[in-house]
């Protein structure tokens, strides 16, 4: 085959290739690139944590510093501040991608989408859910939560925000290609958070009172299983129609 | 089969055919409801525990219902308008969300003034009242969602998915909010679950129920006719029907 | 194998207005196909479909014969999509960005080879700056390297000379030249005019049929 030569590098026959490669190679490399992305920006990533931090000070003040008060409300209030806190980071999930183009990418690869929008929300997760989930006991003592239910309170929120991440990416794909889509995907995502909200509550709030747990997060869990299995199929759909917004 | 559905997604045919069947659902609408309200305001007895407050429930019912029907509909009407490309199911779909909305925020309202005289107040998380607040809440969504966008075609795509993820999630929220108000209060009095009804009560909420669907049929095929004749309104057939009217 | 994309009575509809209608065209290995017409004629729209990415059209597309909704793993695979924005993470090196295309694919690829790439665009040296320290052009590209890095046949690009200096632009036309004489094809929009060779075939948009109704 004759090659012109001006050409930079000279290319052989250019052959038609099969599909196929390797989807785990794809599915690594997506998150490994996005950890490494926002481990780059660790500021931004702070901001959710901060922003919990920040909430749950704000109840004492608002309501009431007694101990005793604070205890019986204290479930509700830290499962309410971390679930917008992980809805705060939400916008961003796929806004740097759509801006500069790399989402068009990702759409065109030969591989899954629904896999690999997967990988970005195991990413989010990671970086907002599960740091949420740690910290939680820390504000857990500041407002009086009683002994014995701070694992719970770490494992529902763990279990739960994995649910959120799911579901939240379903509104984050359905605004990105929107210029002010912040506020709307609260408004979308949040109606659909509460069944996670009301059993994560519940879970903590059984530990309080020494009943079974397991039901709770049984239930979490199921919820989770379920938001695995909808929502990244949700998700990529979302994202074909708003890459042609 | 096919033929007739890509046929009826025809806005042209379906123009001709919503206009007439429109008069009947009209027809029927205005009878039951007018029986029905009649006969459960005037005819029906007061309840042995709520005298007449009770009969709040001839509209409150028929709304709920219609509430979350109207939301299922959307969401079958959004899986029509993704898997066929027919754009009269999304004409519908946009044209029912505002009305679900309505209904959800009536079946809100006469359930606020139902608890004056049951309660003694206007707002209890009542089960049943948490959840037609949290479907007000998708409704709001599913129109804003659709507002957003510049492009039609993208917002009835978003609203569509939108719809289905939250008709997914309807049930689920209903079960949870139950389970959670369950929970917190044991055993209080709600609303609308209640030993059997007598007869001569819930035959006119019955009739209340069909007249609210027929009122939604009617109002619907009417909303989509006009929304048809919106977004075609520079295609030829349009124009003749225009020319044929002066 | 040869590579065959074609479109017969292509039309796109956006918010009722026709963007374009009875639209007949083919791709064969070793051509290159300008789309041209007048800003909003939808070069960009048909560029998506011709990539995939738009499902939302009439008429019908083949690759190789068979229809697209079939043939769209086989097709991804021997696509090459270039938009209006480069597709490069400011956050990460031209390096880490070569490396996640490259795994996208599905390979792992290897470091010489995204070396290599990044020299042959005239990055050498800037392989490990952050891409957001670049300027436009360099970019772009770092975008551009994936023509080296990733063999595919079919190249869809959207105004790829844009940023670009007169040297980059010179050696860009070279390739796509190159890549039309090795069998494979090229379809492109740009506002650069593009020499003349026997490859090139030119594809008018926006002519008066853009006509609403039916």
């Amino acid at each position: 085959m004759q090659v012109s030569d001006t050409a930079p590098v000279a290319s052989a026959g250019v052959a038609l290739g099969e599909p196929g490669g390797n989807l785990m190679v794809a599915i690594t490399a997506t998150l490994k690139r996005d950890l490494t992305l926002m481990l780059r920006r660790r500021g931004e990533m702070l901001n959710p944590l901060v922003f919990f931090a920040l909430v749950i000070t704000l109840f004492p003040i608002g309501i009431s510093p007694d101990p005793e008060l604070l205890a019986l409300i204290a479930p509700g209030l830290l499962w309410v501040a971390a679930l917008l806190a992980a809805l705060l980071s939400l916008d961003s999930l796929f806004r740097s991608d759509y801006d500069d183009g790399s989402l068009e990418q990702l759409l065109l690869a030969p591989q899954p989408l629904a896999a690999l929008s997967l990988a970005k929300v195991a990413v989010h997760w990671l970086l907002t859910g599960l740091p949420l989930a740690l910290m939680a006991p820390v504000l857990g003592i500041m407002l009086a939560l009683p002994a014995g239910s701070y694992l719970i309170l770490a494992l529902s929120l763990a279990l739960g925000t994995a649910s959120l991440s799911l579901i939240g990416a379903i509104g984050a794909a359905l605004t990105v290609g929107l210029a002010k889509g912040g506020v709307l995907l609260s408004l979308l995502v949040l109606p659909l958070y509460i069944p996670v909200l009301i059993f994560g509550t519940g879970a903590v709030q059984a530990a309080v009172f020494g009943d079974g747990v397991t039901a709770h997060l049984a239930i979490l869990g199921a919820l989770l299983a379920g938001a695995l299995i909808f929502a990244p199929w949700a998700i990529a759909a979302s994202l074909r129609i708003s890459i042609n917004g | 089969m096919w033929a007739f559905i890509h046929k009826l997604g025809s806005p042209k045919w379906f123009y001709r055919i919503s206009a007439k069947l429109q008069p009947w659902f009209w027809v029927a609408a205005a009878g039951l409801i007018v029986t029905g309200s009649l006969w459960g305001l005037a005819f029906a007895p007061a309840d042995y525990q709520q005298g007449n407050s009770f009969r709040i429930l001839y509209v409150h019912v028929p709304a709920a219902f219609l509430a979350q029907s109207i939301f299922v509909s959307m969401a079958i009407a959004g899986l029509v308008y993704m898997v066929w490309k027919i754009k009269v199911a999304d004409m519908a779909a946009a044209v029912m969300a505002p009305l679900g909305a309505a209904m959800t925020f009536i079946s809100l309202f006469s359930g606020a003034v139902w608890g004056v005289p049951t309660w003694g107040t206007w707002w209890m998380w009542d089960a049943r009242l948490t959840s037609m607040l949290i479907l007000l809440f998708l409704y709001l969504g599913v129109i804003a969602l659709r507002g957003a966008f510049t492009s039609r075609d993208s917002a009835s795509r978003a609203a569509s998915v939108l719809a289905m993820v939250g008709v997914i999630n309807i049930p689920i929220i209903k079960y949870s909010v139950d389970w959670w108000y369950t929970l917190h209060q044991p055993a209080t009095f709600t609303i609308t679950s209640r030993p059997a009804m007598p007869t001569e009560m819930w035959l006119p909420l019955l009739l209340m129920v069909l007249g609210f669907y027929s009122f939604f049929i009617a109002l619907t095929l009417m909303r989509t006719r006009s929304e048809i004749l919106r977004r075609e309104s520079n295609k030829r057939w349009v124009r003749e029907l225009v020319e044929e009217k002066q | 194998m040869s590579l065959r994309l074609h479109a017969r009575k292509l039309a796109c509809e956006r918010d009722d207005r026709w963007l374009f209608q009875g639209l007949d065209l083919e791709v064969r290995g070793g051509e290159i196909v300008r789309i041209e017409g007048p800003n909003g004629s939808g070069k960009t729209t048909l560029l998506k479909i011709l990539s995939g990415q738009l499902a939302e059209y009439e008429g019908e597309l083949f690759w190789n014969d068979t229809p697209m909704r079939q043939a769209r793993e086989h097709f991804l695979a021997n696509l090459l999509y270039l938009g209006h924005a480069p597709g490069v993470k400011a956050g990460l090196t031209p390096l880490e960005n070569l490396k996640w295309y490259q795994a996208l694919s599905g390979e792992t690829g290897n470091e010489t080879a995204r070396f290599a790439a990044l020299e042959s665009v005239g990055l050498a040296g800037f392989e490990d700056l952050p891409a957001g320290q670049l300027s436009a052009g360099q970019q772009r590209r770092v975008a551009l390297a994936r023509l080296e890095l990733t063999p595919r046949a079919l190249w869809v690009l959207d105004e790829p000379f844009t940023a670009i200096d007169r040297d980059g632009v010179a050696a860009l036309e070279a390739r796509l030249v190159a890549h039309a004489r090795a069998g494979g094809s090229v379809v492109v929009t740009t506002h650069h005019e593009l020499a003349a060779s026997t490859a090139l075939r030119r594809i008018q948009l926006g002519q008066g049929d853009n006509l609403a109704g039916i």
